[in-house]
């Protein structure tokens, strides 16, 4: 077993975060974990990408080779899309389709969308509407860890330990928010058609 | 501990405790910052080990060496850059009969994610004439760390881990092993060894000359210089060093044939196991992470007739960092057939201030106060406000190196320039600010220092600074300055008005002031909530 995950967002979003949820589930599941991110000034409002490698077997490159990750998991549509090179075929995208909009040529929202759905394989869901339905805005990116959950080889209860490790010291009320994120994310509708 | 993912710089500071470390002293310079933040973390646990950011990373160097003489091991971080400014100690340090064992933990930053050049510390070692292990996993950084602090006492010399920002910032398992006590509180017996005097430093540059030898022995039989020579394929060999090595393994796997390949984790080079590589081969490719060290020195080593391909002949790119595409390439692999997707001009995200940095307003004042002026410059620095080179402010001309705004600032005045003006953030001015400010002092040039001071080390993720805000204004008087040209200005949109007039005010003085610009920054601010919570 071997899964590469490329996952993407803006600064700010929680990107490092779901990344050490999903490694820390991949752990507890005995398997070989890699995930290499970048601090400091690239961070700053600016993009943030993590390359997440799982695996069985020894992991040599902390880097994903470009066309061989499995999937792209994204807090944000235009993100989702910038670090296309690196999807394997028959990769599949999963992304959130609320942008953040903190630069003046920002595309158009309906251009972002468009793309996606032109991948062969993709899951946009409306993680802001479906984070805010769970208690709180701020848990997008659990909720995109929930809709990532079906198609990472890992088993669900012990992305839920994980989430718990992860929000323990917050107190119970927000690991429930949490554990309630992942499962609306898990079960999320792709609402995206312009057909 | 045990089943947790760490970051290299992580598994470095680890390596560290388990060797038994007593002291560790830096300054925060991504990539390497974390070593020392997760040090800070251990105070209290029943170690007890002293981990400080100092005021640069000369500071940091001299202290550490000071715990050396006392005995004890100690262990000081930096970046790439950082290891310019402690040079001086660095190089010298190479000479002294260092007692407790001393590590430098260096992150060089290839590709400059979050750096003004990608140089290769690697150089400093081989110039220092020190050894240098250069891990290319966590277990690696991890078991080099400690066996670093023995080799640093068992040949007396500084030694230095090369990390990367790749391997500094990636996360995985380590495997700890058992911790050793701490050294007792004993003073080197040899004080010859520890005074660099003409007379003294010639006969120990001497010895050191002479250990050289000691230090290829090593790093011939030392396990982190794998070779492998398949005998039965002769066309190229690899050699590869650091994350290079795992670009290589990543790839070949695939390639129908297994070349001899030498992995290097030691340095000095094993000058042996290269030859038996190169006797096994028609030509050698160099697969390093940095500038061509190794491939310099190959050919002298390997002798003539052997092609050797790297970064010199462009095989390789010489500048940027690698990764497995580029040396999926060089190995003549095909290109993997991924989605067949190209989505074009999709807009950078470039770095920004926070909305509401005290810094914005600092700069809207410089810019507004300088509308009237016929020339203006205006000198930069390194920290957030960097980001004022960047539009919208655009307000910055010059970025050379910690504390250069300064320097540069009276330079730029004595060349006959008028309205000049540097910028600098506070734990950028007490790193190295205050030497060219008394420079400005003592010959009165006439320009304005302007120290955005937000009372952190932001850039780095809000490390404290070495002083607290309040001593600044006492500090800067004390160098000379007198009191009525210090101007202190709060940079927030209320006040607009009146921190045009101060800077204008400052500009128009004839002769050196300085203004203080002060407020918090917000991601400390934050910080601090989220700490009380």
């Amino acid at each position: 077993m071997k899964q590469d995950i490329i996952l993407s967002g803006v600064g700010g979003q929680g990107v490092l975060s779901v990344a050490t949820i999903i490694a820390a589930g991949a752990i507890k599941q005995g398997l070989t974990v890699r995930q290499s991110e970048i601090h400091g000034m690239a961070q700053r409002g600016g993009e943030v990408l993590v390359h997440l490698r799982i695996s069985d077997k020894s992991i040599e490159s902390d880097l994903i080779p470009r066309k061989t990750a499995d999937f792209i998991l994204s807090m944000e549509p235009l993100e989702s899309l910038r670090h296309i090179e690196y999807l394997a075929e028959g990769g599949m995208v999963i992304t959130s389709i609320n942008p953040v909009v903190n630069i003046n040529n920002y595309p158009e929202e309906e251009f972002l969308l468009r793309q996606i759905q032109s991948l062969p394989q993709y899951r946009a869901i409306d993680a802001k509407g479906i984070a805010i339905k769970a208690g709180a805005a701020k848990s997008v990116n659990v909720v995109l860890a929930g809709a990532a959950s079906k198609k990472i080889s890992i088993d669900t209860r012990l992305l839920e330990e994980a989430i718990r490790d992860q929000f323990i010291a917050k107190g119970k009320k927000i690991v429930d928010i949490n554990l309630k994120a992942f499962h609306l994310g898990r079960e999320a509708e792709c609402p995206i058609s312009f057909n | 501990m045990a089943d947790m993912l760490v970051l290299g710089d992580e598994a470095l500071a680890m390596g560290a405790i388990d060797a038994g470390l007593s002291a560790a002293y830096g300054y925060p310079g991504t990539p390497s910052t974390e070593i020392m933040e997760f040090l800070m973390k251990q105070r209290n646990a029943p170690d007890n080990i002293t981990a400080q950011w100092c005021a640069n990373e000369k500071t940091a160097f001299e202290t550490a060496v000071g715990v050396s003489y006392a005995g004890k091991r100690s262990l000081v971080t930096m970046k790439h850059v950082g290891l310019n400014v402690a040079s001086d100690a660095f190089i010298n340090s190479a000479l002294l009969e260092i007692h407790g064992g001393l590590v430098i933990a260096v992150a060089d930053d290839p590709g400059m994610h979050s750096s003004q050049n990608e140089q290769d510390s690697r150089f400093f070692a081989d110039f220092a004439k020190i050894i240098c292990l250069e891990p290319k996993n966590h277990q690696e950084i991890y078991n080099m760390t400690m066996e670093a602090f023995e080799l640093s006492e068992k040949f007396h010399i500084p030694v230095m881990i090369r990390l990367v920002t790749r391997l500094s910032h990636s996360r995985s398992l380590v495997k700890t092993g058992e911790k050793r006590s701490k050294n007792p509180l004993q003073k080197s017996p040899n004080r010859l060894g520890w005074l660099a005097l003409p007379s003294l430093s010639r006969k120990n540059w001497q010895k050191l000359l002479e250990d050289q030898e000691a230090f290829k022995v090593y790093s011939e039989q030392g396990k982190y210089n794998k070779l492998y020579i398949n005998p039965e394929f002769r066309e190229y060999g690899v050699i590869t060093t650091g994350l290079g090595g795992n670009y290589f393994k990543e790839n070949s796997s695939e390639l129908p044939h297994q070349p001899s390949h030498l992995h290097i984790g030691i340095y000095p080079v094993p000058e042996e196991k290269i030859r038996l590589l190169a006797d096994a081969v028609e030509k050698i490719i160099v697969i390093e992470e940095g500038y061509p060290l190794l491939e310099r020195a190959l050919a002298s080593l390997t002798g003539t007739g052997k092609k050797i391909h790297g970064k010199l002949d462009k095989t390789l790119p010489p500048a940027g960092e690698l990764n497995p595409d580029i040396i999926r390439q060089t190995l003549g692999l095909p290109v993997k057939k991924g989605i067949d997707i190209t989505i074009r001009d999709l807009p950078d995200r470039i770095p920004q201030l926070c909305s509401g940095c005290p810094h914005e307003y600092t700069f809207k004042a410089i810019c507004e106060a300088l509308q009237e002026c016929e020339e203006s410059i205006v000198t930069s620095d390194i920290g957030c406000y960097a980001l004022g080179a960047l539009p919208p402010y655009k307000a910055v001309e010059t970025i050379l190196c910690m504390g250069a705004s300064i320097g540069m600032a009276k330079g730029a005045f004595e060349a006959g320039h008028k309205n000049v003006i540097a910028t600098i953030g506070d734990s950028t001015f007490y790193h190295s600010g205050i030497p060219p400010l008394i420079d400005a002092i003592a010959f009165n040039a006439d320009i304005t220092v302007v120290i955005m001071d937000n009372s952190t080390t932001a850039m780095t993720g809000g490390q404290q600074t070495i002083l607290p805000s309040h001593r600044l204004e006492k500090l800067i008087e004390g160098l000379g300055v007198l009191p009525e040209n210090i101007r202190l200005m709060n940079p927030i949109e209320k006040y607009r008005e009146k921190n045009r007039n101060i800077i204008k005010s400052a500009i128009e003085y004839k002769g050196l002031s300085v203004v203080i610009s002060s407020r918090e920054c917000l991601q400390s601010i934050k910080k601090g909530k989220r700490n009380t919570l």
